[in-house]
Protein backbone atom coordinates (compact mmCIF):
# COMPACT_ATOMS: atom_id res chain seq x y z
CA UNK A 1 0.00 0.00 0.00
CA UNK A 2 2.69 2.16 0.85
CA UNK A 3 4.62 1.24 -2.24
CA UNK A 4 1.85 2.01 -4.51
CA UNK A 5 1.14 5.60 -2.86
CA UNK A 6 4.47 6.33 -2.80
CA UNK A 7 4.53 5.48 -6.73
CA UNK A 8 1.48 7.59 -6.93
CA UNK A 9 2.99 10.68 -5.41
CA UNK A 10 5.85 10.54 -7.75
CA UNK A 11 3.70 10.22 -10.60
CA UNK A 12 1.31 13.43 -9.39
CA UNK A 13 4.59 15.56 -9.16
CA UNK A 14 5.57 14.50 -12.54
CA UNK A 15 2.38 15.85 -13.88
CA UNK A 16 2.63 18.80 -11.66
CA UNK A 17 6.02 19.36 -12.60
CA UNK A 18 5.00 18.79 -16.94
CA UNK A 19 2.05 21.14 -15.85
CA UNK A 20 4.25 23.70 -14.67
CA UNK A 21 6.76 23.48 -17.73
CA UNK A 22 4.36 23.52 -20.18
CA UNK A 23 2.77 26.54 -18.80
CA UNK A 24 5.79 28.59 -18.58
CA UNK A 25 6.78 27.53 -22.10
CA UNK A 26 3.51 28.71 -23.49
CA UNK A 27 3.84 32.01 -21.61
CA UNK A 28 7.55 32.36 -22.93
CA UNK A 29 6.65 31.85 -26.99
CA UNK A 30 3.44 34.19 -26.54
CA UNK A 31 5.72 36.89 -25.09
CA UNK A 32 8.16 36.26 -28.34
CA UNK A 33 5.38 37.97 -30.46
CA UNK A 34 4.86 40.90 -28.12
CA UNK A 35 6.37 44.11 -27.40
CA UNK A 36 8.35 45.50 -26.64
CA UNK A 37 10.75 43.66 -28.11
CA UNK A 38 14.41 43.19 -26.64
CA UNK A 39 16.75 42.92 -29.84
CA UNK A 40 20.83 43.95 -28.55
CA UNK A 41 19.89 41.57 -25.57
CA UNK A 42 19.22 39.07 -28.73
CA UNK A 43 22.50 39.82 -30.40
CA UNK A 44 24.29 39.45 -26.83
CA UNK A 45 23.09 36.32 -26.32
CA UNK A 46 24.00 34.78 -29.94
CA UNK A 47 26.96 36.27 -29.14
CA UNK A 48 27.39 34.33 -25.88
CA UNK A 49 25.35 30.99 -26.70
CA UNK A 50 26.45 30.47 -30.28
CA UNK A 51 30.16 32.45 -30.76
CA UNK A 52 31.47 31.46 -27.37
CA UNK A 53 30.59 27.58 -28.12
CA UNK A 54 32.50 27.41 -31.56
CA UNK A 55 35.41 25.80 -30.14
CA UNK A 56 34.03 23.20 -27.43
CA UNK A 57 30.95 22.13 -30.50
CA UNK A 58 34.04 21.76 -33.17
CA UNK A 59 36.42 20.33 -31.07
CA UNK A 60 33.94 17.33 -29.76
CA UNK A 61 32.57 17.31 -33.63
CA UNK A 62 35.73 16.77 -35.50
CA UNK A 63 36.96 14.15 -32.65
CA UNK A 64 33.30 12.42 -33.08
CA UNK A 65 33.56 12.14 -37.07
CA UNK A 66 37.10 10.34 -36.22
CA UNK A 67 36.29 7.64 -34.23
CA UNK A 68 33.11 7.13 -36.01
CA UNK A 69 35.29 6.92 -39.65
CA UNK A 70 37.67 4.55 -37.84
CA UNK A 71 34.78 2.24 -36.06
CA UNK A 72 32.71 1.62 -39.47
CA UNK A 73 36.37 0.64 -40.57
CA UNK A 74 36.72 -1.78 -38.38
CA UNK A 75 33.01 -2.93 -38.76
CA UNK A 76 33.05 -2.73 -42.59
CA UNK A 77 36.08 -4.40 -42.91
CA UNK A 78 34.64 -7.67 -42.00
CA UNK A 79 32.45 -7.53 -44.83
CA UNK A 80 34.57 -5.80 -47.38
CA UNK A 81 32.16 -2.69 -46.62
CA UNK A 82 34.66 -0.31 -46.25
CA UNK A 83 34.64 1.52 -49.24
CA UNK A 84 31.13 2.60 -47.53
CA UNK A 85 32.85 4.57 -44.79
CA UNK A 86 32.46 8.10 -45.95
CA UNK A 87 29.16 7.91 -47.12
CA UNK A 88 28.04 6.30 -43.47
CA UNK A 89 30.40 8.83 -41.58
CA UNK A 90 28.42 11.30 -43.56
CA UNK A 91 25.13 10.51 -42.62
CA UNK A 92 25.70 9.71 -39.23
CA UNK A 93 26.95 12.97 -38.35
CA UNK A 94 24.45 14.82 -40.51
CA UNK A 95 21.62 13.26 -38.93
CA UNK A 96 22.60 12.29 -35.85
CA UNK A 97 25.85 13.13 -34.26
CA UNK A 98 26.14 16.85 -34.89
CA UNK A 99 23.31 17.67 -33.84
CA UNK A 100 23.12 15.39 -31.04
CA UNK A 101 26.20 16.08 -29.99
CA UNK A 102 26.32 19.89 -30.67
CA UNK A 103 23.48 19.84 -28.31
CA UNK A 104 24.32 17.95 -25.41
CA UNK A 105 28.02 19.69 -25.32
CA UNK A 106 25.51 23.07 -25.00
CA UNK A 107 22.98 21.82 -22.75
CA UNK A 108 26.06 21.91 -20.41
CA UNK A 109 27.37 24.94 -21.69
CA UNK A 110 24.39 27.09 -21.80
CA UNK A 111 21.70 25.43 -20.00
CA UNK A 112 23.88 25.44 -17.10
CA UNK A 113 25.08 28.92 -17.60
CA UNK A 114 21.31 30.10 -17.94
CA UNK A 115 20.42 28.44 -15.19
CA UNK A 116 23.17 29.83 -12.93
CA UNK A 117 22.94 33.79 -14.29
CA UNK A 118 18.53 33.31 -13.80
CA UNK A 119 19.07 31.34 -10.92
CA UNK A 120 21.14 33.76 -8.91
CA UNK A 121 18.78 36.82 -9.88
CA UNK A 122 15.91 35.29 -8.48
CA UNK A 123 17.25 34.47 -4.88
CA UNK A 124 18.84 37.82 -5.10
CA UNK A 125 15.35 39.35 -5.92
CA UNK A 126 16.67 41.12 -8.94
CA UNK A 127 13.85 39.43 -10.67
CA UNK A 128 11.59 41.21 -8.56
CA UNK A 129 13.72 44.49 -9.15
CA UNK A 130 12.99 43.75 -12.78
CA UNK A 131 8.94 43.71 -12.07
CA UNK A 132 9.42 46.91 -9.91
CA UNK A 133 10.77 48.79 -12.38
CA UNK A 134 7.99 48.21 -14.62
CA UNK A 135 9.90 45.15 -17.09
CA UNK A 136 8.50 41.94 -17.78
CA UNK A 137 11.03 38.99 -16.54
CA UNK A 138 9.80 37.15 -19.13
CA UNK A 139 10.32 39.40 -21.67
CA UNK A 140 13.62 40.72 -20.64
CA UNK A 141 15.30 37.50 -19.59
CA UNK A 142 13.92 34.21 -20.95
CA UNK A 143 12.88 35.54 -24.93
CA UNK A 144 16.33 36.47 -25.70
CA UNK A 145 17.83 33.33 -25.02
CA UNK A 146 15.04 31.72 -26.04
CA UNK A 147 15.27 33.14 -29.55
CA UNK A 148 19.01 33.71 -29.15
CA UNK A 149 19.41 29.88 -28.93
CA UNK A 150 16.86 28.72 -31.80
CA UNK A 151 18.83 30.51 -33.74
CA UNK A 152 21.96 30.51 -33.08
CA UNK A 153 22.05 26.28 -32.93
CA UNK A 154 21.76 24.96 -36.58
CA UNK A 155 24.74 27.82 -37.23
CA UNK A 156 26.61 25.57 -35.00
CA UNK A 157 25.29 22.39 -35.86
CA UNK A 158 25.80 23.38 -39.57
CA UNK A 159 30.07 24.14 -38.31
CA UNK A 160 29.32 20.72 -36.22
CA UNK A 161 28.73 18.49 -39.09
CA UNK A 162 31.17 19.85 -41.45
CA UNK A 163 34.23 19.74 -38.60
CA UNK A 164 32.78 16.11 -38.05
CA UNK A 165 32.59 15.32 -41.75
CA UNK A 166 36.35 16.97 -41.73
CA UNK A 167 37.32 14.44 -38.30
CA UNK A 168 36.15 11.43 -40.61
CA UNK A 169 38.58 12.68 -43.82
CA UNK A 170 41.49 13.33 -42.02
CA UNK A 171 41.20 9.66 -40.31
CA UNK A 172 40.43 8.19 -43.48
CA UNK A 173 42.64 9.69 -45.47
CA UNK A 174 45.67 9.85 -42.96
CA UNK A 175 45.92 6.59 -40.97
CA UNK A 176 43.32 4.35 -43.13
CA UNK A 177 44.40 4.71 -46.59
CA UNK A 178 41.84 6.81 -48.54
CA UNK A 179 42.16 8.98 -51.64
CA UNK A 180 41.15 12.23 -50.58
CA UNK A 181 39.37 13.49 -53.75
CA UNK A 182 37.48 10.32 -53.75
CA UNK A 183 36.51 10.55 -50.01
CA UNK A 184 35.47 14.05 -50.59
CA UNK A 185 33.27 12.83 -53.50
CA UNK A 186 31.69 10.16 -52.20
CA UNK A 187 30.57 12.07 -49.23
CA UNK A 188 29.06 15.15 -51.75
CA UNK A 189 27.73 12.37 -53.95
CA UNK A 190 25.91 10.94 -51.17
CA UNK A 191 24.36 13.62 -48.45
CA UNK A 192 21.01 14.94 -49.79
CA UNK A 193 19.88 18.49 -48.28
CA UNK A 194 17.20 16.54 -46.59
CA UNK A 195 19.74 14.30 -44.74
CA UNK A 196 21.25 18.24 -43.46
CA UNK A 197 17.97 20.27 -43.26
CA UNK A 198 16.47 17.39 -40.69
CA UNK A 199 19.61 18.18 -38.40
CA UNK A 200 19.30 21.61 -39.04
CA UNK A 201 15.65 21.52 -37.64
CA UNK A 202 16.90 19.34 -34.76
CA UNK A 203 19.11 21.22 -33.81
CA UNK A 204 16.44 24.54 -33.97
CA UNK A 205 14.47 22.13 -31.64
CA UNK A 206 17.32 21.38 -29.36
CA UNK A 207 18.00 25.09 -28.60
CA UNK A 208 14.66 25.65 -27.30
CA UNK A 209 14.73 22.67 -25.09
CA UNK A 210 18.28 24.31 -24.35
CA UNK A 211 17.24 27.55 -23.40
CA UNK A 212 13.55 26.54 -21.85
CA UNK A 213 15.16 24.13 -19.40
CA UNK A 214 18.06 26.85 -18.08
CA UNK A 215 15.01 29.61 -17.96
CA UNK A 216 12.81 27.41 -16.42
CA UNK A 217 14.84 25.77 -13.46
CA UNK A 218 16.66 28.90 -13.07
CA UNK A 219 13.13 31.24 -12.58
CA UNK A 220 12.11 28.27 -9.89
CA UNK A 221 15.43 27.92 -7.81
CA UNK A 222 15.01 28.82 -4.32
CA UNK A 223 17.34 28.67 -0.76
CA UNK A 224 20.05 30.78 -1.79
CA UNK A 225 23.66 29.02 -2.86
CA UNK A 226 22.69 25.70 -3.03
CA UNK A 227 18.98 26.07 -4.71
CA UNK A 228 21.52 27.75 -7.34
CA UNK A 229 23.35 24.71 -7.57
CA UNK A 230 20.59 22.46 -8.08
CA UNK A 231 18.76 24.69 -10.64
CA UNK A 232 21.92 24.40 -12.81
CA UNK A 233 22.22 20.59 -11.97
CA UNK A 234 18.46 19.62 -12.58
CA UNK A 235 19.08 22.27 -16.47
CA UNK A 236 21.67 20.03 -17.63
CA UNK A 237 19.97 16.87 -17.06
CA UNK A 238 16.40 17.80 -18.08
CA UNK A 239 18.29 19.32 -20.88
CA UNK A 240 20.26 16.37 -22.24
CA UNK A 241 17.45 14.07 -21.23
CA UNK A 242 14.75 16.05 -23.22
CA UNK A 243 17.45 16.17 -26.29
CA UNK A 244 17.94 12.95 -26.75
CA UNK A 245 14.35 11.97 -26.20
CA UNK A 246 13.53 14.51 -28.76
CA UNK A 247 16.10 13.46 -31.01
CA UNK A 248 14.61 10.10 -31.17
CA UNK A 249 11.08 11.18 -31.66
CA UNK A 250 12.43 13.74 -34.50
CA UNK A 251 14.22 10.58 -36.49
CA UNK A 252 10.88 8.25 -36.37
CA UNK A 253 9.00 11.55 -37.50
CA UNK A 254 11.36 12.80 -40.27
CA UNK A 255 12.30 9.40 -41.55
CA UNK A 256 9.34 7.75 -41.47
CA UNK A 257 9.04 7.04 -45.20
CA UNK B 1 -10.20 60.84 2.33
CA UNK B 2 -9.30 57.69 2.06
CA UNK B 3 -5.66 56.93 2.40
CA UNK B 4 -2.80 56.50 -0.28
CA UNK B 5 -2.32 52.43 0.25
CA UNK B 6 -5.24 50.34 1.81
CA UNK B 7 -4.38 46.95 2.86
CA UNK B 8 -7.44 44.85 4.81
CA UNK B 9 -7.63 41.22 5.63
CA UNK B 10 -4.40 40.34 3.41
CA UNK B 11 -3.54 36.27 3.97
CA UNK B 12 -0.59 34.77 2.68
CA UNK B 13 0.10 30.73 2.40
CA UNK B 14 3.47 29.13 1.29
CA UNK B 15 2.37 25.69 1.55
CA UNK B 16 1.01 24.74 4.80
CA UNK B 17 2.65 27.61 6.42
CA UNK B 18 1.05 30.63 7.31
CA UNK B 19 2.87 33.73 6.75
CA UNK B 20 -0.14 36.52 7.02
CA UNK B 21 -2.76 35.91 8.74
CA UNK B 22 -5.37 38.71 7.95
CA UNK B 23 -2.89 41.70 7.97
CA UNK B 24 -4.96 45.39 8.00
CA UNK B 25 -2.38 48.40 7.74
CA UNK B 26 -3.78 51.82 5.77
CA UNK B 27 -0.59 54.70 4.75
CA UNK B 28 -1.88 57.84 4.25
CA UNK B 29 -0.73 60.19 1.38
CA UNK B 30 3.00 61.93 2.72
CA UNK B 31 3.32 59.87 5.46
CA UNK B 32 6.17 58.00 6.74
CA UNK B 33 5.14 54.67 8.01
CA UNK B 34 7.73 51.60 9.64
CA UNK B 35 6.44 48.23 10.23
CA UNK B 36 8.77 46.47 12.48
CA UNK B 37 8.83 42.42 13.26
CA UNK B 38 11.06 39.90 13.86
CA UNK B 39 12.92 38.33 10.91
CA UNK B 40 10.55 35.95 9.05
CA UNK B 41 7.46 37.47 10.26
CA UNK B 42 6.36 38.30 6.53
CA UNK B 43 7.61 42.04 6.15
CA UNK B 44 8.90 41.40 2.92
CA UNK B 45 6.15 39.24 1.65
CA UNK B 46 3.48 42.39 2.33
CA UNK B 47 5.34 44.69 0.55
CA UNK B 48 5.39 41.76 -2.21
CA UNK B 49 1.74 41.33 -2.32
CA UNK B 50 1.47 45.23 -2.43
CA UNK B 51 3.65 45.43 -5.47
CA UNK B 52 1.62 41.97 -6.84
CA UNK B 53 5.12 40.31 -7.06
CA UNK B 54 2.98 37.57 -4.69
CA UNK B 55 -0.39 37.00 -5.12
CA UNK B 56 -2.50 37.19 -1.26
CA UNK B 57 -4.91 34.48 -1.10
CA UNK B 58 -7.27 36.13 0.55
CA UNK B 59 -8.25 40.19 1.56
CA UNK B 60 -8.13 43.51 -0.88
CA UNK B 61 -5.65 46.02 -1.74
CA UNK B 62 -6.20 49.42 -2.70
CA UNK B 63 -3.84 52.03 -3.90
CA UNK B 64 -5.34 55.25 -4.35
CA UNK B 65 -8.76 54.14 -4.38
CA UNK B 66 -7.90 51.02 -6.72
CA UNK B 67 -8.21 47.74 -6.26
CA UNK B 68 -4.68 45.71 -7.67
CA UNK B 69 -5.39 42.86 -5.46
CA UNK B 70 -5.27 40.79 -8.21
CA UNK B 71 -3.72 43.14 -10.91
CA UNK B 72 -1.50 41.74 -13.88
CA UNK B 73 0.11 42.34 -17.60
CA UNK B 74 0.27 45.43 -18.81
CA UNK B 75 -1.95 46.76 -15.95
CA UNK B 76 0.82 46.02 -13.60
CA UNK B 77 3.68 47.31 -15.33
CA UNK B 78 1.84 50.87 -15.49
CA UNK B 79 0.71 50.71 -12.00
CA UNK B 80 4.16 49.78 -11.16
CA UNK B 81 5.39 53.09 -12.10
CA UNK B 82 4.05 54.78 -9.07
CA UNK B 83 6.42 52.78 -7.07
CA UNK B 84 10.28 52.58 -5.67
CA UNK B 85 11.76 49.97 -4.17
CA UNK B 86 14.67 49.55 -2.19
CA UNK B 87 15.34 46.21 -2.08
CA UNK B 88 16.49 43.70 0.87
CA UNK B 89 19.90 42.86 -0.63
CA UNK B 90 20.12 46.10 -2.88
CA UNK B 91 19.05 43.79 -5.82
CA UNK B 92 21.21 45.42 -7.82
CA UNK B 93 21.76 44.10 -12.22
CA UNK B 94 25.23 42.83 -11.68
CA UNK B 95 25.59 42.67 -15.80
CA UNK B 96 24.92 46.64 -15.75
CA UNK B 97 27.24 49.15 -14.65
CA UNK B 98 25.56 51.60 -11.60
CA UNK B 99 24.49 54.26 -14.05
CA UNK B 100 22.33 51.63 -15.78
CA UNK B 101 20.88 50.29 -12.72
CA UNK B 102 19.75 53.75 -11.83
CA UNK B 103 18.51 54.39 -15.08
CA UNK B 104 17.30 51.28 -15.91
CA UNK B 105 12.98 52.18 -14.93
CA UNK B 106 13.55 54.90 -17.28
CA UNK B 107 15.14 53.34 -20.36
CA UNK B 108 13.26 50.00 -20.50
CA UNK B 109 10.29 51.11 -18.27
CA UNK B 110 9.17 54.48 -19.96
CA UNK B 111 11.52 54.45 -23.51
CA UNK B 112 13.60 57.68 -21.68
CA UNK B 113 16.91 57.97 -23.65
CA UNK B 114 19.72 56.78 -22.54
CA UNK B 115 21.53 59.92 -23.23
CA UNK B 116 19.26 61.52 -20.93
CA UNK B 117 18.53 58.40 -18.86
CA UNK B 118 22.32 58.53 -17.76
CA UNK B 119 22.25 62.15 -16.93
CA UNK B 120 19.11 61.72 -14.95
CA UNK B 121 20.91 59.16 -13.14
CA UNK B 122 24.05 60.95 -11.63
CA UNK B 123 21.74 63.66 -10.96
CA UNK B 124 19.99 60.77 -8.61
CA UNK B 125 23.27 59.46 -7.49
CA UNK B 126 24.51 62.68 -6.85
CA UNK B 127 21.48 63.02 -4.27
CA UNK B 128 22.46 59.90 -2.18
CA UNK B 129 26.09 61.20 -2.34
CA UNK B 130 27.71 59.13 -4.85
CA UNK B 131 29.95 61.30 -7.51
CA UNK B 132 30.06 60.40 -10.83
CA UNK B 133 33.54 58.14 -10.95
CA UNK B 134 31.15 55.38 -9.60
CA UNK B 135 28.63 55.67 -13.04
CA UNK B 136 30.90 53.34 -15.08
CA UNK B 137 31.61 50.93 -12.19
CA UNK B 138 29.65 47.41 -12.09
CA UNK B 139 27.88 47.07 -8.11
CA UNK B 140 30.29 44.33 -7.69
CA UNK B 141 33.17 46.30 -7.05
CA UNK B 142 30.86 48.55 -4.26
CA UNK B 143 30.90 48.28 -0.68
CA UNK B 144 28.00 47.46 1.27
CA UNK B 145 27.10 51.26 2.37
CA UNK B 146 27.18 52.34 -1.45
CA UNK B 147 25.06 49.63 -2.83
CA UNK B 148 22.26 50.80 -0.98
CA UNK B 149 22.76 54.45 -2.10
CA UNK B 150 22.89 52.84 -5.46
CA UNK B 151 19.73 50.98 -4.68
CA UNK B 152 18.39 54.15 -3.28
CA UNK B 153 19.21 56.41 -6.30
CA UNK B 154 17.24 53.95 -8.50
CA UNK B 155 14.26 53.56 -6.30
CA UNK B 156 13.80 57.59 -6.67
CA UNK B 157 15.28 57.49 -10.24
CA UNK B 158 11.90 57.52 -11.69
CA UNK B 159 10.14 60.10 -9.16
CA UNK B 160 7.45 57.36 -7.80
CA UNK B 161 4.83 58.57 -5.78
CA UNK B 162 5.52 55.60 -3.04
CA UNK B 163 8.58 53.97 -2.14
CA UNK B 164 8.92 51.34 -0.28
CA UNK B 165 12.37 50.32 1.62
CA UNK B 166 13.04 46.68 2.83
CA UNK B 167 15.33 46.37 5.37
CA UNK B 168 17.71 49.71 4.30
CA UNK B 169 20.06 49.30 7.11
CA UNK B 170 20.05 45.45 8.12
CA UNK B 171 24.13 44.41 6.96
CA UNK B 172 25.94 47.75 7.38
CA UNK B 173 27.30 49.71 10.20
CA UNK B 174 26.04 51.63 12.87
CA UNK B 175 27.24 54.83 10.92
CA UNK B 176 26.87 54.20 7.47
CA UNK B 177 22.96 52.70 9.02
CA UNK B 178 22.80 56.21 10.19
CA UNK B 179 23.79 57.90 7.05
CA UNK B 180 21.40 55.72 4.67
CA UNK B 181 18.43 56.15 7.33
CA UNK B 182 19.49 60.58 7.33
CA UNK B 183 19.01 60.15 3.66
CA UNK B 184 15.95 58.13 3.52
CA UNK B 185 14.29 60.84 5.97
CA UNK B 186 15.81 63.99 4.17
CA UNK B 187 14.43 61.62 0.24
CA UNK B 188 11.04 61.09 1.98
CA UNK B 189 10.88 64.84 2.97
CA UNK B 190 12.38 66.60 -0.05
CA UNK B 191 10.18 64.57 -2.61
CA UNK B 192 7.24 64.51 -0.34
CA UNK B 193 6.41 60.78 -1.26
CA UNK B 194 4.75 58.23 0.77
CA UNK B 195 7.07 55.70 2.09
CA UNK B 196 6.43 52.25 3.51
CA UNK B 197 9.56 50.78 5.22
CA UNK B 198 10.14 47.45 6.88
CA UNK B 199 13.23 46.87 9.18
CA UNK B 200 14.21 45.21 12.96
CA UNK B 201 16.57 48.11 13.91
CA UNK B 202 14.41 50.53 16.09
CA UNK B 203 17.04 53.49 15.70
CA UNK B 204 16.16 53.13 12.00
CA UNK B 205 12.73 53.08 12.74
CA UNK B 206 12.64 55.81 14.86
CA UNK B 207 13.99 58.05 12.80
CA UNK B 208 12.40 57.43 9.59
CA UNK B 209 8.89 57.53 10.42
CA UNK B 210 6.14 59.19 11.55
CA UNK B 211 4.00 56.31 12.44
CA UNK B 212 5.44 52.73 13.27
CA UNK B 213 3.11 49.20 12.62
CA UNK B 214 4.55 45.99 14.66
CA UNK B 215 3.97 42.59 12.76
CA UNK B 216 3.74 39.56 14.61
CA UNK B 217 2.33 36.22 13.61
CA UNK B 218 0.79 37.37 10.24
CA UNK B 219 -0.91 40.42 12.09
CA UNK B 220 -0.86 43.98 12.89
CA UNK B 221 -0.69 43.51 16.81
CA UNK B 222 0.06 47.00 17.29
CA UNK B 223 0.21 50.61 15.48
CA UNK B 224 0.42 54.04 16.85
CA UNK B 225 2.70 57.37 16.26
CA UNK B 226 6.21 56.89 16.40
CA UNK B 227 6.66 59.56 19.46
CA UNK B 228 4.28 56.89 21.48
CA UNK B 229 6.35 53.76 20.72
CA UNK B 230 7.95 54.05 24.54
CA UNK B 231 4.86 54.16 25.96
CA UNK B 232 2.36 51.45 23.68
CA UNK B 233 1.57 49.95 26.94
CA UNK B 234 1.79 46.42 24.52
CA UNK B 235 4.35 44.04 25.99
CA UNK B 236 5.26 42.32 22.64
CA UNK B 237 6.10 46.21 21.33
CA UNK B 238 7.98 46.84 24.35
CA UNK B 239 10.02 43.25 24.06
CA UNK B 240 11.00 43.71 20.52
CA UNK B 241 12.28 47.48 20.82
CA UNK B 242 14.24 47.01 23.85
CA UNK B 243 15.40 43.45 22.14
CA UNK B 244 15.51 41.41 25.38
CA UNK B 245 15.04 37.65 25.22
CA UNK B 246 12.61 37.62 28.18
CA UNK B 247 8.91 38.32 27.51
CA UNK B 248 6.09 37.22 25.31
CA UNK B 249 7.52 36.86 22.06
CA UNK B 250 9.21 33.06 22.43
CA UNK B 251 11.70 32.38 19.88
CA UNK B 252 11.37 28.72 18.80
CA UNK B 253 14.57 27.66 19.33
CA UNK B 254 15.72 23.73 18.30
CA UNK B 255 18.52 22.63 21.54
N1 LIG C 1 8.48 32.85 -2.34
C1 LIG C 1 8.39 32.19 -1.16
N2 LIG C 1 8.14 30.86 -1.13
C2 LIG C 1 8.02 30.21 0.04
N3 LIG C 1 8.16 30.78 1.24
C3 LIG C 1 8.42 32.09 1.29
C4 LIG C 1 8.55 32.87 0.10
N4 LIG C 1 8.80 34.16 0.45
C5 LIG C 1 8.83 34.17 1.80
N5 LIG C 1 8.60 32.94 2.31
C6 LIG C 1 8.52 32.61 3.74
O1 LIG C 1 7.70 33.53 4.37
C7 LIG C 1 8.23 33.89 5.64
C8 LIG C 1 8.31 35.39 5.77
O2 LIG C 1 9.32 35.87 4.90
P1 LIG C 1 9.71 37.39 4.79
O3 LIG C 1 8.51 38.21 4.51
O4 LIG C 1 10.82 37.47 3.80
O5 LIG C 1 10.27 37.70 6.25
P2 LIG C 1 10.82 39.09 6.80
O6 LIG C 1 9.81 39.56 7.78
O7 LIG C 1 12.11 38.75 7.46
O8 LIG C 1 10.99 40.01 5.64
C9 LIG C 1 9.56 33.20 5.78
O9 LIG C 1 9.40 32.11 6.65
C10 LIG C 1 9.88 32.73 4.40
O10 LIG C 1 10.53 31.48 4.44
MG1 LIG D 1 12.60 40.56 4.60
Amino acid sequence: MNFLASIGRVFLSFLAGTGRLSVFAGQAVSHIVRPPFYLPLVGQQMLRIGYFSLPVVGLTAFFTGAVLCLQIFIGGNRYGAEVFVPQIVVLGIVRELGPVIAGLMLAGRVSAAIAAEIGTMRVTEQIDALTTLSTNPMKYLVVPRLVAAVISLPFLVAVADSIGVLGGYVVGTQSLGFNGAVYMKNTMDFVTNGDILSGLIKAGAFGFIIALMGCYHGFNSKGGAQGVGAATTSAVVSASILILAANYLMTSLLFSE
Amino acid sequence: MTAKIVIQGVEKSFGPKRVLDGVDLAVNKGESVVIIGGSGSGKSVTLKCILGILRADAGTITVDGEDVTHIRGSKRDTYLRKFGMLFQGGALFDSLPVWENVAFGLIQGRGVKRGEARDIAIDKLAKVGLGSEVANLSPAELSGGMQKRVGLARAIAADPEIIFFDEPTTGLDPIMADVINDLIASTVKDLGVTALSITHDMASARKISNRIAMLYKGRIIWEGPTENIDSSGNPYVDQFIKGSAEGPIKMEVRR
